[in-house]
C-alpha cells in the first residue's frame, strides 16, 4: 500500500524529467556496519550491506528468490556433489579478474581462524577446479540449502588478498590488529566503499565495472550515516537531509504520510517474534514458586498463551503494522504452514481455568526479561503482555534492559539466565530447518543444536525431524515432516508465537527501492528521481 | 618553584592512577562485548574462545595492569565493536567535541558576561528580574528535551537547520573542522545552543555574584568618593576584577563541558567523544569507554595544573608561601 | 521554641522573601506540587503502578477535551492505557522522593567529609580534597552513570529493578556529596580560627562535639541553599539517566521514564504523553530554582 503510493510519486517525477546522470543517495540505519571484511562477522546488516560490495555465488532478488550471482548455474549430481558454472567476465573493483581460484580462495578463508563465517564455509568439504570456470562442491551432508547459504558467503579476490596480507580473516579475537580487508574492500559488487568514518559515515560510489548491466539504481554516490536515537534518524528523514532511513518507530508512520514529500515503506519482516519459558529447570531463577517449575505444565505455558491478546498488541502497539503468527516461522520462510499460523486464541477464562487445574488458582510471579534497543517496540509489547497477564492473576516483572547487557544473559555463555523472555528469531536461510535447529530442537552443546532454545524445550519428535529435514530433499515428504514438528511445537506450547515484526522504513518520494523481507537495503534496487 | 610543579604533577599522576582504576574495575563488569561482536548464529564454542582471547577470562588485576602499560603508550586497544584503534577513534571525534564545547563556552560567555553585569548593576529592575528567572529554562529542563525540542522546531517544521552530523567538514592536518563550511557551521548551531542554554545560567550568575562583591569592595567606594563617573567605574574597575574569577571557572568548567556534551551529542548525532561513550555503553565496548573517562581526567587534570600554574605566577603571595 | 520561631518570623529572610513576589509565588507553586504529588493515591483516577487496571486497548487516547478524548482521562492516555493524570502524579512523587532523598543522603556524607576535613586538616584534608577533585572532573551525569552501570551488574538484575530506586538515588547522591564538602570546609576554615571555637576547645570540648554543635550550625545556611538546588537538579538527573536507558522499570515511571516514553510519540502527534510529565517536571523544577535563587540571593550571593 505504501510501496504504491511511492512508486506513483516516482513515475509522476520521471515523467517530468529524466534522471541526471549522477545521483546521489543518503541513508541511515541505526546502527554501524560492524566490519568490512566479509568474513569477520556473521550479522544480518553487516552482511546486507557488504552485500553491495562484495556477492557471493548465488544472489536474492527483492522477493528473496535466489538467482544467480558470480555463479550462472549449478546443478547436484548427488546428494552431497554440487557442479557449479561460474560466471565468465567479472572484475574485481581493483582491477583483479574472478574466477574458480578466487571462490576456493575464499571457502579457504571461510574456515581461518578469525572467519565467523565457519558455519557456511564448515558445510562445505571440498571444492574440486574443474576449469577456470566450473567447479564441483562437496558437502559433508546433504544439504540441500547450501546455495541459500551461499548468497551470504562472500567472494574476495585471492590475489588482491596474498598481495595485501589478507589471505586469513581478520579476526575479531585479535585485539592488536584490524587487517587489511577489515579497513578496504575489493568486491565484485555494484558499489565500492571509497571513505569510511566508523560510526559516523561510509560512502559508497558506483563501480563502473560491474558484470550486470540489468540492475535497476542509477545512484552514483551514496553515504550511509548510522544515527541511533529514533527521534534524530526520523527528523533527519522528514528534514529532508536523507533519502532513506530505517527502522522508522511504528507510531511515526502517520506522521511521514502527512509529512511532503516522504512515505514509510513497511511490510512484514521474516523475523518472528515469541515469548519463551524455562522448561529444563527443576526451580525458575526468577518466580515466586519456589521448589518446582511451574513451566514444565503444559497447562501453565498454555494459560500463558491464551492469556495474551496478541490481535491487541498488534494493533495497539504495533499499530496494525504486525501480523499475528501462530507458528514460529513466518510466510516467507521455507516450510511455512498456513494451517497452524492461527494465533493462541485470547480467552483470559481458559487461561485462569488452566491455571487452577495446574494447582496455581491465585496464580504467581514471574520475571519476564525483555531488551529494550533491539526489536520494534520490544520493551512496550513486554508491558502490555504483563498488563495481560496481571488479569488471571500471574504477576509480571519486566525487567528490560540494554541488549548487549540481555543477550550477554540470555545466551548460552551467559548460563539462559531467564525464566521468561522476549526474542525473535530470523531464518537466515530463508528454510523452517535454521529455526528448528536454533531454537526447536533439543540442547547439544556439541554439535551446536538448540543453541538459542533458551527455555530448553525438548520434544525427542521434533529433534528428531529437526535432523531429517537437513537432508530430505522430497519437498512434499519435507513439508509433511515441517508441519508436523510444528504442530507438535505448538500443542507442546514451546512457545507463543505473537507476530512478524514489520519492515519500517521511511523513505522519500524522490526514491524507488524494493523493500526485501529480510530487513537488507539492497543499493541495487534504488533508484532516485528528482 | 620547581618542588609546586612537582608537587602538582605528583598529585595529577595519583589522580589519572585513581580514575584509571575506578573506569576499569567499574566497566570491566559492564555487559557481555561477546554477544554484540559475534552474530547470532556464532557457536557456543566460538564465543567461548573469543572470550578467552580477547583476555576477558583473565583475573581483573591482570586485565587491569595489561591496560595500564598499554595506556601510557597511548595505546587503547581495539575498540570491540567498531574494530579500529581507540586512539585513531578518539583521534577523529576529539575535534568535533572541542569545536562544540569551545564554541558553546565562548557563546556562552558573549551572553552571560553582559547580562551578568546588567543583573548586578540594576539589582532589582525588572530586567533583572526577567533575565534571572528565564536563565533558569536551562536547568529547569533536561538537556535532551531542550535539543528534541529544538530539532522538533527548527529542523522539522520551520526546516531552517540541519537537525544531525557536522555537515561537510574540511582537514587541516589531522583536524577536521565544520567551521571551513556554510553547512558546517549551520549544522553546528541547534548543538551549540542547547549546550550553551545549559552553561549560560551558571555564567550569569558567577558574573553577577561576582560583580556585586567587587562593588562592594572599598577601592570601588573610594574611587566613587573620588567622583570618577559611574559607567566607567562600572566597566573599566570593577568589571577588570571580575573577569579573573570568571575566567578561571570557567576554565575549570570546561573539562565538565567537554564530558556534559555527552548528551547534546547522542541528540544530535554529533560524531564526538561523548556520542562514542555512549554508544559504547550500549556495545559494553570496554576499551572505549575506559579511553573516555581517561581522556575526561587528564582535560581536567591539565586545565586544572595549567590554572594552579597561572595563580602561582600571578600571585606574588603565593612565592613565598610555596607549596601549600 | 515559638520564642525562636518568632525570632525567625521577624528577620530579614522573611522580610526578604513576603517582599518578593517571584519567591512567594514560585514557593507556593513548589509546595502545591509537593503537596499533589504525595497525595497521589488520593487524587488519582486510577493506580498507574497497577498492571491490573491497564487496558491496552483504551491506550493512546487523546485528553477528554479533544475529539477521541474519553471524559475518563482527563490528560488521556499513554502507550499502555495508563491515566496521563495519574502517571504524571505518581511519576512527580517518585520524583522527588528520589530527589529529596539523594539530596539527604549527599549531604549527609558531603557535610560530615567537609567538617572532617576542614576541621582536622592535614593529611585527612588532602586525601578528601583530591578525592573530590577527582569526581569533579566528571560531570554529575557521568558519574551517576557509572555507579548505577556498577550497581546493575554488582546486583542481580530481578534485585536490580526492586532496588532500582536506591541505586538511583545512590547514583545521583555519588555525584552531589563534592559541592557540600567543599562548601562546609570553607565556612569550616573560616569558622575555625574565630574565637567561639577557640573557647570550646580551651574548655576541653572533643572535636567531634566542637563540630557538631558549634561549628555545624554556622555551614548549615548555605548548606541548605545548595540542598535546594541540588533538588532540581538531582531530578533532572534522573530523568536524564532515564532517557539514556537507565533508569527505573517502565512498570514504575518516574517522570524521566515517562518523558523518555512519550519522547518516542513527539513525531507522531501524541503530543500529550510527553508534554504533561514534562510540564510537570519543568513548572516544579522551576519553581524549586526559583525559590532556591532567592534563598542564595537573599542570604550568600558569593555562593554558587
Amino acid at each position: 500500500m505504501y510501496l504504491s503510493t511511492a512508486t506513483k510519486a516516482l513515475l509522476a517525477c520521471v515523467a517530468m524529467a529524466a534522471p541526471a546522470a549522477a545521483e546521489n543517495f543518503k541513508f541511515s540505519y541505526q546502527g554501524d556496519i560492524s566490519t568490512l571484511d566479509p568474513h569477520s562477522l556473521n550479522e544480518v546488516f553487516t552482511l546486507g550491506m557488504m552485500n553491495n560490495v562484495y556477492e557471493g555465488l548465488a544472489l536474492y532478488d527483492g522477493e528473496m528468490k535466489l538467482q544467480p550471482g558470480l555463479a550462472v548455474g549449478w546443478e547436484t549430481t548427488s546428494p552431497t556433489t554440487w557442479r557449479v558454472k561460474l560466471r565468465e567476465g567479472v572484475t574485481f573493483h581493483e582491477g583483479g579478474t574472478f574466477d574458480a581460484d578466487d571462490v576456493i580462495f575464499s571457502w579457504q578463508r571461510g574456515l581461518t581462524e578469525g572467519s565467523d563465517q565457519k558455519g557456511r564455509a564448515g558445510l562445505i568439504k571440498a571444492i574440486e577446479k574443474l576449469g577456470p570456470y566450473e567447479i564441483k562442491i562437496e558437502t559433508h551432508d546433504p544439504y540441500p540449502i547450501l546455495m541459500q547459504e551461499m548468497t551470504s558467503f562472500f567472494i574476495m579476490d585471492k590475489e588482491w588478498s596474498e598481495e595485501n596480507g589478507a589471505t586469513e580473516a581478520s579476526s575479531i579475537k585479535d585485539s592488536s590488529n584490524v587487517g587489511y580487508a577489515g579497513q578496504h574492500t575489493n568486491g565484485t559488487g555494484p558499489f565500492r566503499i571509497t571513505a569510511r568514518q566508523p560510526g559516523v559515515s561510509t560512502t559508497f560510489d558506483r563501480f563502473d565495472g560491474y558484470w550486470n548491466d540489468d540492475i535497476a539504481t542509477n545512484v552514483t554516490h551514496a553515504e550511509f550515516v548510522p544515527i541511533q536515537e529514533p527521534a534524530t534518524r526520523v527528523s533527519a528523514l522528514i528534514s529532508g537531509e536523507m533519502d532513506l532511513i530505517f527502522p522508522v518507530p511504528v507510531q511515526d508512520w502517520s506522521r511521514l504520510e502527512s509529512a511532503e514529500g516522504i512515505a514509510p515503506l513497511s511490510g512484514p519482516e521474516i523475523r518472528t517474534m515469541y515469548f519463551g519459558m524455562d522448561q529444563s529447570r527443576d526451580e525458575l531463577l526468577f518466580s515466586s514458586v519456589k521448589g518446582k517449575n511451574p513451566m514444565k505444565d503444559v497447562r501453565v505455558r498454555a494459560a500463558f498463551a491464551h492469556a495474551i491478546n496478541v490481535q491487541a498488541i498488534a494493533d495497539k502497539v504495533m499499530r496494525g503494522a504486525a501480523t499475528p503468527a501462530g507458528i514460529i516461522i513466518a510466510p516467507q520462510v521455507t516450510g511455512f504452514d498456513e494451517t497452524l499460523n492461527t494465533p493462541f486464541v485470547y480467552d483470559p477464562e481458559l487461561s485462569k481455568k488452566l491455571l487452577a487445574e495446574a494447582g496455581y488458582p491465585d496464580g504467581f510471579s514471574i520475571t519476564l526479561d525483555c531488551p529494550n534497543d533491539r526489536y520494534v517496540n520490544d520493551e512496550k509489547i513486554c508491558v502490555a503482555a504483563a498488563s495481560m497477564l496481571s488479569k488471571v492473576g500471574i504477576d509480571v516483572d519486566v525487567v528490560a534492559e540494554t541488549k548487549s547487557r540481555y543477550f550477554g544473559r540470555l545466551f548460552a555463555q551467559g548460563g539462559y539466565e531467564t525464566s521468561f523472555y522476549f526474542l525473535g528469531w530470523t531464518p537466515a536461510s530463508v528454510d523452517a530447518h535454521n529455526s528448528f535447529f536454533n531454537i526447536l530442537t533439543c540442547r547439544n552443546t556439541e554439535t551446536g543444536a538448540g543453541a538459542y532454545n533458551i527455555g530448553g524445550y525438548c520434544n525427542a519428535r521434533v529433534a528428531e525431524i529437526t535432523d531429517i529435514i537437513a537432508s530430505e530433499v522430497d519437498p512434499d515428504k519435507r513439508q509433511a515432516l515441517i508441519s508436523e514438528a510444528l504442530k507438535l511445537s505448538r500443542d507442546d506450547v514451546a512457545y507463543i508465537p505473537l507476530f512478524q515484526q514489520p519492515l519500517s522504513w521511511g523513505v522519500s518520494d524522490r526514491v524507488t527501492v524494493t523493500q526485501r523481507s529480510d530487513d537488507v537495503l539492497d543499493l541495487r534496487s534504488v533508484v532516485v528521481g528528482n | 618553584m620547581l618542588k609546586l610543579i612537582l608537587n602538582r604533577l605528583a598529585h595529577s599522576v595519583v589522580v589519572m592512577l585513581a580514575v584509571a582504576l575506578i573506569a576499569f574495575s567499574m566497566v570491566a563488569f559492564l555487559g557481555d562485548p561477546i554477544s554484540n561482536m559475534v552474530g547470532q548464529d556464532t557457536t557456543v564454542a566460538e564465543r567461548a574462545a573469543l572470550r578467552e582471547n580477547l583476555g576477558l577470562n583473565d583475573p581483573l588485576p591482570v586485565q587491569f595492569v595489561r591496560f595500564l602499560s598499554h595506556a601510557v603508550q597511548g595505546d587503547f586497544g581495539l575498540s570491540y565493536s567498531l574494530r579500529v584503534p581507540v586512539s585513531e577513534l578518539f583521534a577523529e571525534r576529539m575535534p568535533a567535541t572541542l569545536e562544540l564545547s569551545i564554541i558553546s563556552a565562548i557563546f556562552a560567555l558573549l551572553i552571560g558576561i553582559p547580562l551578568g553585569i546588567h543583573t548586578a548593576i540594576n539589582r532589582d529592575s525588572f530586567t533583572t528580574q526577567a533575565i534571572l528567572s528565564s536563565s533558569l529554562v536551562g536547568v529547569s529542563l533536561p538537556t535532551f528535551l531542550i535539543g528534541i525540542l529544538l530539532i522538533l522546531i527548527f529542523g522539522v517544521m520551520l526546516r531552517w537547520l540541519p537537525t544531525f552530523g557536522r555537515g561537510d567538514v574540511v582537514m587541516i592536518g589531522g583536524w577536521s573542522t565544520g567551521l571551513l563550511t556554510s553547512s558546517g557551521l549551520r549544522s553546528l548551531v541547534l548543538p551549540v545552543a542547547t549546550l550553551t542554554i545549559f552553561q549560560l545560567t551558571l555564567i550569569i550568575r558567577l558574573v553577577r555574584a561576582e560583580m556585586m562583591e567587587v562593588l562592594r569592595t572599598d577601592f570601588i567606594k573610594f574611587a566613587r568618593a573620588r567622583g570618577i563617573r559611574r559607567k566607567a567605574l562600572n566597566y573599566r574597575h570593577a568589571l577588570k576584577n571580575t573577569m579573573m574569577p570568571v575566567i578561571t571557572v570557567v576554565g575549570l568548567q570546561l573539562g565538565n563541558i567537554i564530558a556534559f556534551s555527552l548528551i547534546t551529542e547522542s541528540v544530535f548525532q554529533w560524531p564526538g567523544m561523548g556520542l562514542l561513550f555512549v554508544q559504547a555503553i550500549g556495545n559494553a565496548d570496554i576499551p572505549v569507554m575506559v579511553a573516555y573517562l581517561m581522556i575526561i581526567a587528564l582535560i581536567f587534570v591539565l586545565i586544572n595544573l595549567i590554572v594552579d600554574l597561572l595563580h602561582f605566577v600571578l600571585d606574588p603571595r603565593l612565592h613565598s608561601s610555596g607549596a601549600n | 521554641m515559638f520564642k525562636s520561631f518568632s525570632h525567625f518570623l521577624q528577620s530579614d529572610l522573611v522580610y526578604n522573601f513576603t517582599r518578593s513576589r517571584v519567591a512567594v509565588g514560585s514557593a507556593v507553586v513548589a509546595l502545591l506540587i509537593i503537596a499533589a504529588s504525595m497525595l497521589a493515591p488520593v487524587l488519582s483516577p486510577q493506580n498507574p503502578f497497577d498492571l491490573m487496571s491497564l487496558d491496552i486497548m483504551e491506550s493512546n487516547l487523546p485528553p477528554a477535551w479533544e475529539s477521541g478524548g474519553d471524559p475518563k482521562f482527563l490528560l488521556g492516555t499513554d502507550d499502555q492505557g495508563r491515566d496521563m493524570l495519574s502517571a504524571t502524579l505518581y511519576g512527580l512523587r517518585i520524583s522527588l522522593i528520589i530527589g529529596v532523598l539523594s539530596v539527604a543522603l549527599s549531604l549527609l556524607v558531603g557535610v560530615t567529609l567537609g567538617l572532617v576535613s576542614g576541621y582536622l586538616g592535614g593529611i585527612v584534608d588532602t586525601l578528601i580534597m583530591r578525592v573530590a577533585d577527582v569526581q569533579l572532573s566528571f560531570p554529575a551525569i557521568l558519574i551517576a552513570l557509572i555507579v548505577d552501570g556498577a550497581f546493575r551488574i554488582l546486583l542481580d538484575k530481578e534485585m536490580h529493578d526492586r532496588a532500582a530506586i536506591y541505586v538511583i538515588i545512590l547514583a545521583i547522591a555519588a555525584s552531589g556529596w563534592v559541592q557540600y564538602a567543599r562548601t562546609v570546609r570553607s565556612c569550616v576554615l573560616s569558622e575555625k580560627g574565630k574565637e567561639y571555637v577557640e573557647a570550646a576547645r580551651i574548655i576541653g570540648l572533643g572535636p567531634v562535639l566542637i563540630m557538631v554543635r558549634h561549628i555545624l550550625p554556622n555551614v548549615m545556611g548555605p548548606v541548605f541553599v545548595v540542598a535546594t538546588l541540588h533538588i532540581a537538579m538531582a531530578i533532572i538527573i534522573e530523568a536524564t539517566l532515564s532517557f539514556l536507558g537507565l533508569g527505573l522499570p517502565p512498570t514504575t515511571p518516574s517522570l524521566g521514564t515517562l518523558i523518555r516514553t512519550g519522547n518516542e510519540y513527539l513525531f507522531s502527534g501524541d503530543w500529550w504523553i510527553t508534554i504533561f510529565p514534562g510540564a510537570a517536571l519543568m513548572i516544579f523544577s522551576l519553581s524549586v530554582n526559583l525559590f532556591g535563587d532567592w534563598l542564595r540571593d537573599a542570604m550568600n550571593p558569593k555562593l554558587l
